[in-house]
């Protein structure tokens, strides 16, 4: 396999003495879908943190190849603007998009380019990018929907959207937290058809509790499981469906 | 973005239309006596009031920074134009002396040195754009970078204005203590009490109220306004969107402070004097009441707010002096409360109940159809398809 993409190596963050990641050791290797799994404060979300700049690790490193080309880049230093445009996307549990502004206007602005004070003033949409708005339109279904502000959207709708922002933005590594909560069977379903599309193209981590989802999105690539903030084991589903601790850590917290 | 090509048209000519009254019929009107200098004189205050309401609003309604401390820029602008007025006075003081009165007061024989440059009118003028723009550089770039927000930033600009306050009180900062500046005689050869020169510093008050509001209403419809609107809803979001939500913040701090400093300046010269208590944390308040009062993130809203609040004080400070501030505190609460989007929501709302009182009776079958343009409004979330 080629070299990692993303790689965190011996990470450990503490909040108020409780060590929410310990010892972590991650590795994202180019074009994957992963998908991560856990119990209720297995450090999932810390994780995310760790990864997009939103918090600091106490310990280790964080690496990151922007390009194939250049050497990878240290995360540990850099905060969310700059991690983001290095091309690591992130998406949130709730549904974050800008509910004042149209579909359409969401989209334009995370679509890829400068990000600065005055590029943005003078900003002119390209008829390549025009172009990229009505592929991403089509993509999350929401071509009719694009002049709607998307406050009015249905939950489902939102995640969609996001989903849609965080590919305008064209990112090397999309981190998709719980993307299916609060969606009906069939927009779930639809949710993994996606992004099962977008594998190879981008590489992916998904945080997800729905097993039946897992199930469908993970087919034959790589589910890791955390428990105490901790990698407990790594493999294909059904490995770590049988695994013995896994079930452990779920059933004897009264979990699936 | 979402505001239908028919009423761009009603809006545009509604500003053409108000600015033409204001920049020509209002000024000519005085020229001729019908509008009594006073009255002008009052106008061009509330104008200027206009310029700092607008400022709070860019801030508040826009960027969902409640900047309390905008008076602070607001006074610093009409400082930087008032020690240009204080040095056109020349030995035409009380003390007959070639420096200002306070000074000679204060034992001073010759001009200290920062006083110098302020003779000439295009340094004065630069002051006026420069100084409180370093002021919110500085001040921005720290409270930004540390990432204060919300009501921590509110309090900081609150204790920013106080603290200019009391350094303008001094009478060691020889900015007149407090009495600050006053009895200016002439600006740029013209005698300022003459009505020609308060009808042509009427006139530069209106053209530059129309330039603010036409600069603000081109930047709310760029990306920039777009990425503005998106800290103000969710700056998370707008930070992992790759945007540094701080140097936005800043950029929109600073032509803030600019545009109060510019309303400041033309205030001045306008109302005759300018003291450190323009400066005090209530001046500030005072224009978040016009924002909220007239309509918040609107560009109308500010100046229909500044114009008819101060309106309303002139004529309450008059009928009822012990009863203003009550009256006041009284209307802000009930904006707030039935009317949260301000006086320019008004035609809007009236619009809509007539809109359904008509579908009412015209029966039920009519009310079915779904509005054409969905995003218009919020009350009418249309069926799924």
């Amino acid at each position: 396999m080629a070299h990692p993409i993303l790689q965190a190596e011996d990470v450990t963050k503490t909040y108020d003495g409780f060590r929410a990641i310990s010892s972590l050791n991650f590795y994202l290797f180019p074009g994957e879908l992963r998908t991560v799994i856990g119990p209720n404060g297995a450090g999932k979300s810390t994780f995310f943190d760790l990864l997009t700049g939103r918090a600091k690790p106490d310990r280790g490193s964080i690496k990151f190849s922007a390009s194939d080309a250049a050497p990878p880049v240290d995360l540990t230093g850099l905060n969310e603007y700059e991690i983001q445009r290095l091309g690591i996307g992130r998406k949130f549990q709730t549904p974050s998009v800008f509910g004042e502004h149209t579909v359409e206007d969401n989209l334009i602005l995370s679509l890829k380019g400068s990000r600065g004070v005055f590029a943005a003033i003078f900003h002119k949409l390209s008829a390549a990018q025009r172009g990229r708005l009505d592929e991403l339109l089509d993509l999350i279904r929401l071509s009719d929907k694009r002049r709607w502000k998307a406050g009015l959207l249905s939950h489902g709708e939102k995640q969609w959207l996001e989903i849609g922002m965080l590919l305008a933005s064209e990112p090397r590594v999309l981190l998709v937290d719980e993307p299916a909560a609060g969606m009906t069977d069939e927009e779930t379903h639809r949710t993994g058809e996606l992004l099962l599309g977008l594998r190879g193209k981008h590489s992916i981590v998904v945080v997800e509790h729905d097993m039946t989802f897992v199930k469908q999105i993970s087919r034959d690539g790589r589910v890791t499981v955390l428990h105490q903030g901790t990698v407990l084991c790594e493999g294909k589903f059904d490995e770590v469906q049988s695994n013995q601790r896994v079930r452990e850590v779920y059933l004897g917290r009264g979990k699936h | 973005m979402t505001t239908s090509p028919t009423a761009r048209r009603v809006e545009t000519t509604a500003i053409a239309v108000i600015a033409l009254f204001l920049i020509v019929v209002f000024p000519l009107l005085n020229a001729h006596g019908v509008v009594s200098d006073f009255t002008l004189n009052l106008w061009g205050k509330y104008l200027c009031y206009a310029l700092l309401a607008i400022s709070v609003d860019l801030l508040w309604g826009y960027t969902g920074l409640l900047s309390l401390g905008q008076a602070l820029f607001f006074a610093l602008g009409g400082y930087m134009h008032g020690m240009y007025l204080m040095r056109m006075i020349g030995d035409l003081g009380q003390h007959k002396q070639p420096i200002p009165d306070f000074l000679v007061f204060l034992g001073w024989t010759d001009l200290p040195g920062f006083w110098k440059p302020f003779s000439s009118f295009p340094f004065a003028l630069a002051m006026v754009f420069l100084l409180p723009g370093l002021v919110a550089l500085i001040f921005g770039f720290l409270a930004f970078r540390s990432r204060i927000k919300g009501v921590y930033f509110s309090i900081l600009t609150q204790a920013l204005t106080y603290a200019g306050a009391l350094i303008f009180f001094r009478n060691n900062t020889l900015m007149g203590g407090n009495n600050g500046f006053t009895d200016f005689k002439f600006i740029l050869g013209h005698n300022i009490r003459e009505a020609s020169t308060q009808r042509a510093l009427f006139i530069v008050t209106a053209v530059t109220l129309l330039l603010v509001y036409l600069l603000c209403r081109w930047l709310s419809r760029t990306k920039f306004g777009l990425v503005q609107k998106a800290i103000r809803d969710g700056e998370n979001r707008v930070l992992f969107s790759g945007y540094a939500a701080g140097h936005y913040k800043l950029f929109v701090f600073v032509l803030g402070a600019v545009i109060a400093s510019v309303g400041g300046a033309l205030y001045v010269p306008q109302v005759g004097i300018i003291n450190p208590s323009e400066m005090t944390p209530d001046k500030s308040l005072e224009a978040v009441v016009w924002v909220a009062v007239g309509g918040r993130a609107t560009l109308l809203g500010p100046i229909v707010g500044a114009v008819s609040i101060n309106a309303l004080k002139s004529w309450a400070t008059r009928a009822f002096p012990d009863l203003w501030l009550i009256l006041l505190g009284g209307l802000f609460i009930l904006v707030v409360l039935f009317l949260p989007g301000g006086l320019v929501s008004i035609p809007g709302r009236v619009k809509e109940l007539w809109r359904r009182c008509r579908a009412k009776k015209a029966g039920p079958s009519e009310t079915e159809t779904p509005p054409a343009a969905p995003a218009a409004s919020a009350e009418e979330t249309p069926a799924k398809p």
